[in-house]
Formats: structure tokens, sequence, C-alpha cells
């Protein structure tokens, strides 16, 4: 289907005429602000908009729960909207939405999420109310019980949703022990039986200064951002009283794990051991994984297994930058009936890209899809902000931006064939099938 | 957690629709094509969508699916583009590009940089008549929707409910129909039904082009004039007589729907009242209509249902209230209830009749009415954030019967809207006596796991 393609006159004298030549980019200018009570963050600043946006990211996350509270961290952070200081749930949300403004919680395997947007017109009140929420949550009775309550339909939900089954058993076979192989809610019994102390005690841990990423963008200047920091973490403890997750080591093989659930087309998660961003074959790793499975990319495993033989509807990679475990992972949906044919077809893919890496014409196609598209992402202030945050979060130098396409573009077909074979393994490649699959023996 | 269930539910809360951020200008091409431009110089960036004013509630008989399977077909080849070499020019440029359908319409859009509008209006120009379809890829491309069938909405008991409740909430107005299809008509769309669709309707008077970003509306009209001008008009399309749909007729009898999922975490009860949409120059109705919906269910702590159902009654795990005003023909106003665990779903249905009768006695509380319009003055400037969204909206509304003006007076229409506007048209609404009451569960413990009819 590949065919040589005809371009009208006018067509192919415009593409012609592109030759390469660079899509225009964003200017991205990051301040470093640190306040008087040193904390630091990140500000892009821009005023044309009357607000702002602020992002914190508080390294550790669910990974912190002891193995007694399992979901601890994620209630917590789930009450933190539920009544805080001198003001219980329905106070606390008719002032917020008095002001217009929002907050909002998430909770990841490596970081409790808090995004704010707030209008420049009441910005203090604003920040005296959530501050109250980071460091004053009252865990009132009625409220834990009610998002209690929430929380376990939702671990119900995910116990019948075959995607969720499939992350799940993934995490449980890959990570063993460690954090990481349990779900961030926890479990049905380990909510059902948190108490109060354990939500004090996961604020405790969970929130604290020396853990916090900020990332600020729009109308704020940086020495209206210095005070506004300390007067919104400045009263949390400094340090955490539990360490960040230990190391683990990746128990997975290659073969195919298959959970038996009626559903007419079954859930697949697979992957195998990645490589952390820190590795000097991160770039080019990062580069191979958008041919073989980025998202929004015309990959060549959406080729393959969509485009070409219609066997879903949608199949993706991506490295997986787990704070103690990189992964390099991939998920798709097929019928039962023609999942394994898919299956196949990953393997298959997987074997050509570890043994030949990429073609010289898809390494300069993804390195101008990766380098023009970037700066794309800078649009608006609630999306930079998580960026700026997401960036320190990660230990990423401020100058990132600026140095990112030229690491980008910096790699060879050289490059990418030493880590294909280094990093893509189809003999290490597992499987996890949630579904009735159609030929698809488990292989343990 | 509330936002997590709603979500889950696939029924994201009503969110206030676009008011006028940035500079907005609209004009039409001598084609009769639509332009409107939404200015955002923040950063070099654009979002050029096409409109059609084609969705799946336009489509003939037997053919549900047939708006969306073409627009999976419309990314094959043309006569001057081989097959998938849109994406990849897209890519190539450092783009990303995708495409949707709804009802009334279906929509292509990409985001580039500011200096590539030129080539995305020219290869979008070049699909809106030059598309070439062959028996392979139709063949293909139908699994490929089937597949999509499957992991949207056969495997999820909420989306199967929902297009249930759907279809027995309109008799006769084909919104009864699944955007995506039924599986039994999806399975015998042909070459031929997707190519006639595709004459039928791709044409540029029949498109509305929108470009948000990084562009001004000069720059924007040489550029369509240059690529998107060329194409003739299609006499045929007639904007008054071209959308004329089946209507309803009048509803006499109440309606229950219970699906039976073993795949059920949560039941619920739903209940879904016939309201007004949208139309241009008359919104107001509209405008009550959608700040009853934030009243009623639009916060999980301070809206009436979920204030007493959840908070103080502690009955519920979620309630909510929705409604959208942005659709070309008759709208609806849907409440549902998730009771806690240990509650029926008779109890909770009564339970909403109840909180719904005591809410149509007591009113509206002044303050909380009051938080609400502000929230509303400060949406205006939230979405000036997000142009692509900005760009959605005037999307969805251009092609559901409403004007750029329309769309620029309606944060004028909601802040004019009394509590008095908003208690007539709940009474108007919630006071109907026929509805459409679902019940969303698992089979009694007794049954076999249950298998939907609608298999794959």
């Amino acid at each position: 289907m590949i065919a040589r393609t005809r371009f009208a006159p006018l067509l192919a004298a415009l593409l012609a005429g592109i030759g390469f030549v660079a899509p225009a980019q964003a200017q991205v200018e990051i301040q470093s602000v640190t306040s008087a009570g040193g904390i630091e963050a990140w500000l892009v600043e821009d005023t044309s908009i009357p607000f702002v946006a602020i992002d914190l990211w508080f390294a550790g996350g669910a990974s912190i729960d002891d193995p007694e509270t399992r979901g601890a961290v994620y209630l917590m952070t789930a009450l933190l909207e539920e009544g805080a200081g001198d003001r219980n749930a329905t106070e606390f949300a008719e002032t917020l939405e008095g002001l217009a403004a929002s907050f909002s919680q998430d909770i990841y395997r490596d970081e409790v999420v808090i995004s704010i947007q707030m209008l420049s017109q009441n910005r203090d009140e604003v920040v005296a109310l959530i501050r109250d929420a980071l460091v004053a949550p009252r865990f009132d009775a009625d409220a834990v019980e009610r998002v209690r309550g929430q929380v376990l339909s939702g671990i119900e939900a995910d116990l019948v949703d075959p995607d969720a089954i499939a992350g799940a058993t993934f995490n449980a076979l890959a990570y063993g022990e460690h954090p990481y192989a349990f779900p961030v809610e926890g479990s049905l019994d380990s909510i059902a039986a948190l108490t109060r102390d354990d939500l004090m005690a996961a604020h405790r841990a969970a929130l604290v200064q020396d853990r916090v990423s900020v990332g600020v963008s729009g109308d704020m200047t940086p020495e209206e951002l210095g005070p506004l920091l300390d007067a919104l973490l400045g009263d949390l403890p400094v340090s955490s009283d539990r360490p960040m997750p230990g190391a683990v080591d990746v128990a997975l093989d290659a073969g195919v794990t298959v959970v038996d659930f009626p559903t007419p087309q079954s859930s697949v998660i697979f992957g195998h051991t990645g490589i952390a961003r820190e590795d000097p074959d991160f770039f080019p790793a990062f580069v191979l994984d958008q041919v073989l499975g980025g998202s929004g990319y015309r990959s060549r495993l959406m080729t393959q297994v969509r485009e070409e033989r219609g066997l879903t509807y949608g199949i993706s990679t991506w490295l997986g930058l787990g704070r103690v475990a990189p992964m390099m992972q991939g998920a798709f949906s097929s019928s039962n009936t023609l999942v394994a044919e898919a299956v196949g077809v990953v393997q298959d893919q997987w074997a050509e890209m570890a043994a030949g890496g990429l073609t010289e014409a898809e390494l300069e196609a993804v390195q101008r899809y990766l380098t023009g598209s970037y700066f794309l992402r800078f649009d608006g202030n609630a999306q930079i902000a998580g960026i700026l945050a997401a960036m320190q979060s990660d230990s990423m130098p401020i100058d990132y931006i600026n140095t990112r396409n030229d690491r980008v573009m910096a790699v060879t077909l050289e490059d990418v064939q030493r880590v294909a074979a280094r990093l893509v393994d189809p003999e290490a490649l597992h499987f996890v099938v949630v579904g009735q699959p159609e030929g698809l023996p488990a292989s343990n | 957690m509330i936002r997590r269930l709603g979500l889950a539910l696939g029924l994201a809360a009503t969110p206030f629709a676009a008011s006028a951020a940035g500079e907005v200008t609209e004009f039409v091409l001598e084609n009769g094509m639509q332009v409107v431009v939404i200015e955002d110089h923040r950063s070099p960036a654009v979002t050029h969508m096409v409109w059609y004013r084609a969705g799946a509630a336009d489509e003939l008989a037997g053919q549900t699916g047939v708006a969306h399977f073409l627009e999976h077909l419309m990314f094959k080849a043309t006569d001057d583009l081989a097959s998938g070499e849109f994406s990849r020019i897209v890519e190539e440029n450092g783009g990303s590009d995708n495409a949707f359908t709804s009802w009334d319409y279906t929509a292509y859009h990409q985001r580039v940089s500011a200096d590539r509008l030129g080539l995305m209006m020219m290869m979008e120009a070049d699909r809106m008549r030059g598309l070439i379809l062959s028996d392979d890829e139709v063949a293909t491309e139908r699994q490929v929707i089937l597949e999509e069938r499957s992991q949207r909405t056969d495997t999820s008991p909420g989306a199967l409910f929902n297009e249930q409740i759907n279809a027995a909430v309109y008799l006769n107005h084909p919104y009864r129909r699944p955007v995506i299809g039924w599986r039994h008509e999806m399975e015998a769309l042909s070459l031929q039904d997707a190519r006639s669709w595709y004459e039928t309707h791709y044409h540029p008077n029949n498109a509305i082009l929108i470009v948000a970003g990084d562009a001004t509306p000069e720059e924007v009209r040489a550029l369509a004039e240059q690529y998107y001008g060329p194409i003739p008009a299609n006499p045929d399309i007639v904007a008054s007589e071209s959308r004329i749909r089946e209507t309803e007729p009048p509803h006499i009898a109440n309606r229950r729907v219970i699906y039976e999922d073993a795949r059920v975490a949560n039941p619920y009860v739903s209940i879904t009242y016939m309201a007004p949409e949208r139309n241009t120059g008359d919104q107001e109705d509209a405008a009550a209509l959608t700040l009853l919906a934030e009243i009623l269910g639009g916060s999980s702590f301070t809206s009436v249902l979920p204030r007493e159902l959840q908070l103080e009654d502690e009955r519920s795990l979620f309630v909510g209230a929705y409604y959208s005003g942005i659709n070309l023909d008759q709208s609806t106003f849907a409440l549902i209830n998730m009771p806690l665990p240990g509650t029926s779903l008779e109890q909770a249905e009564a339970d909403l009749r109840e909180e719904v009768a005591e809410f149509l006695v007591e009113g509206i509380d002044p303050v909380q009415f009051e938080r609400i319009r502000f929230q509303i003055e400060a949406a205006r400037i939230y979405e000036e954030d997000d142009a692509a969204a900005l760009a959605r909206s005037y999307g969805t509304a251009l092609t559901s019967g409403l004007t750029v003006a329309d769309v620029q007076a309606w944060p004028d229409v909601l802040a004019a809207t009394t509590i008095e506007d908003v208690m007539a048209m709940a009474h108007t609404i919630l006071d109907q006596d026929v509805t459409v009451t679902g019940y969303l569960m698992q089979p009694a413990p007794t049954t076999a796991p249950a298998n939907p009819e609608i298999s794959q």
C-alpha cells in the first residue's frame, strides 16, 4: 500500500520547497524564583490573561505507602478538598467556588500532583484557602467515610474493567513485593482498614517542602511569586519521615499471561525493562520508541497492526520512566478472534527492530516530527505550569527546553542500532492478555 | 474522586460554552465556505480545522456509522497523495492531526507551526474533493471501526446502556442512532456507501474552516482563497433544505430501559427528559437549562442533588445533572443517581424524584446562584487560555445551527438569566409526565453472566 506519491504540481512544488526549514519555535523563558523561606519555583510570566496556573508535584506519591496501609496516600489526597482549617467540606467548596478558582488533585505511583488555577483579582484569598487544604486538612469522620466509599467503588469498577485488570496483572508480575506492584488506590481490604491516624501519617510523609517541584505560568511576577510560595507551602514540614522507594529487579520473562475474563475484546499490555532518562542512550531510545509505537504517530505498530491488518483501533508503546524501574511498554485491544494474530505481529516487529534498528528515512522523519512538534505543547498557562513542575521533578536542567531538540537531532543511525540491540529484546517481551483470546495459549 | 466517577460514566459535567475570547473574525468565501479566525498570538502555533455539516443524524436509513467510517477513510489516498501520506506529511512538519464525528458534524483538524498553515489547507482542500477509495482499504478499515466499536462501546456496560437509552429517548429522530453505528449495519457498509456519503456532503458550501492561533484574518483569507477558493460549490446543497430530518412525535408513553450486565460495578438509575436546544437568536431557554444543570448537579458539594443525597442523607455515591444545548435538533436533560451499596435502584429512583419535587417547591438558593454567576464570568477569562478548545466550541455551535454572534452572545445570555427564569424552565422540563427511566444493573445472582446482545 505504500504507493509512490503522485503529487499535483502545486502540492509537489510546495512540499519540495520546504526543503527542510524547521518550523517556527516558541520562545519559553523560564525564571527560577526562590522564596525567602527557601522554596524554589520555575516561572513563565505571561500577563496576557489575568489568571495564573500553579502545579505542585510532590515526589513519592503512592509508592511511599507502608505495606500495611496501601492506598493511604490516595485516600489522603482525595480528602484534601473535603474540609480544611476552620471550614468543613461544604464550606471549603463554597469558598473555592465563590472565588472561581480550581484546585485538583491527582495521585500517581511516583507523585502527588496538585493543580491550581486562580484569577489575578482574588489571588491572596485563594492561596490562603489552598494553603489550609495542603497544610491543615481536617479528615472529618463523615468526609473520610464518604470518600472511602467513593474509592471502594472505584476499586470495584477496576476489578471488572479489562484494561485495569491488565495493568494490575502486569505490575504484579513485574514488580513482586515492591510498591510499584500494587494499585495506587490500594485494595478493598486495605482501604476498608485505613484509620484517621493512617491518613495523618500519609499526609505528614507525602506533602513536604523538600520533595515538591513548583511550576507557575501566567499573570505573576517573580516579586509576587516569592511571598506566594511561602504563604502556600511554608507551613508544610521541611522533610519527609519516610524514605523514597528502593530499587526493584523486574521479574518478567518472555511469554503470555492470559487472564480469563468474559468480554468480546481482549485488553493487552506488553513490555520489558526500559531505560532511564539519565542514561546516555536515552535519546536514541526515545527516538526508536516513537518510530516503533509512539502515540499520535504513524508508527510501525500502528501501520502493521491497524492500517495493514485491521486488528485494532489503536496500539502504542511508551518508555515508562518510573523513578526506580524504567520500562518499555505498550498496549492495545483486539477482538478475541484476532488478538493472537496481533500479538504475533507485535513480536515480529519487536524482533525486526532489535535486529535492524531504523532506516535513514525513518530517522529523518521522526526527528522532524519530534523537533517540530515539541513547542506545540507549550500552549497555555495550565500546560506550561505542568511541564515546568515535571521538568524539575525529573531533575532536568532549566535550559533543557533549549537543548532538547539538539539532542534529538544528534541521534544517529548507529546510536539507534546500538540501543535497539541493547534495549529491544524479543526474548524478554511479556504479554498480559485479559479476555478470552482464541488460539493464544498462556505460556506460564 | 467524584470527578473520576463522572468520567467513568462518560458524562462530563456540562461546561460553560465559549465566550468572546481573543479576536474572532468571520467571513465567507465566494464558493460558500464559511471561515472563522480566532486569534491567539502567544505562541507561533495554529489549530486548523475543517468542519462538515454532516454527521450521523444525516445518514441514510440502514447505513448507521457511515459518517464516521468516511472520517476514517479520509486518511487514505487522494488523487495527489498516497494512502497515509496526509498524516505523514503533517508529522514531518512537526504537527499532529486527527478527526472526529458526532450526530451533527464531522471535523478534521491539525495543530502545527503557524508557518505550515498553507500546507495544511492545501492538503485538506485536496481531500475535500480528491478522495480515492479501494476495496482492500475499505475492507480493512471496516474491521478497524468494528474494533473501535468493541473498544469504546461493547466492552463498556455504561456505553451500551447509554446507547440503549438514546434509542429509547428518540422515537423517530435520528439522534436515536449511535454515532459509531449499529454493528450489524457497520458490517455491511460498502465502498459505494462511503463514496455516496462523500459525494453528497463534502463540498465547500457545506464546510466551515476554523483557524485558531497565531494567524491574522488577512493571512487566513489569502490562504483560504488560494487553496479552498478554487473548489466549486455544489448547487445541490441548499442550506435551508439539506438537513431536514425525521422529527419527534408527541411522547405519550413512559419508557423504562433495564440493562443487565455482569460487568456493572456500580449500578445507577437515570431519568431523561426532552428539552429544547440552543437556537439562533433564541438561547434563553437553553441558558436557563444550562444553569439548572449546574444548580442541580454541577458541584459535588454545593449543588442541590449531591448536597442532599451524598452529603446529608448519605444514600448516594454520585448524583449528576446533564444538559447540553448544542444540538441542531431537540436536546435532553438527564439526571442520574448512583446509590451507595445496599440501596436499591427503585429506592434511588424514588430519592431522585423526591429531591426534584422538593427542589421545585423550595427553589434556588440566591447565594449559590451568585457563586455560579461569578464562575460564568471567570470562565470567560480561563477559556482564553485554550484557543484549540475555543475553535472546537465554535465548530460545534456553527454545525448546530448557531452563528458566531450566538456564540459571542451566550455568556451575556447566561448572565441575564434570573432565578425566576431558571425555575420556570425547571417546571417546564421536570414536571413532564413522560420520561425515559433507565436502570443499569447486574443480573440477579442466580442467572448466568450477561452476554451483551451486540457481540464483539
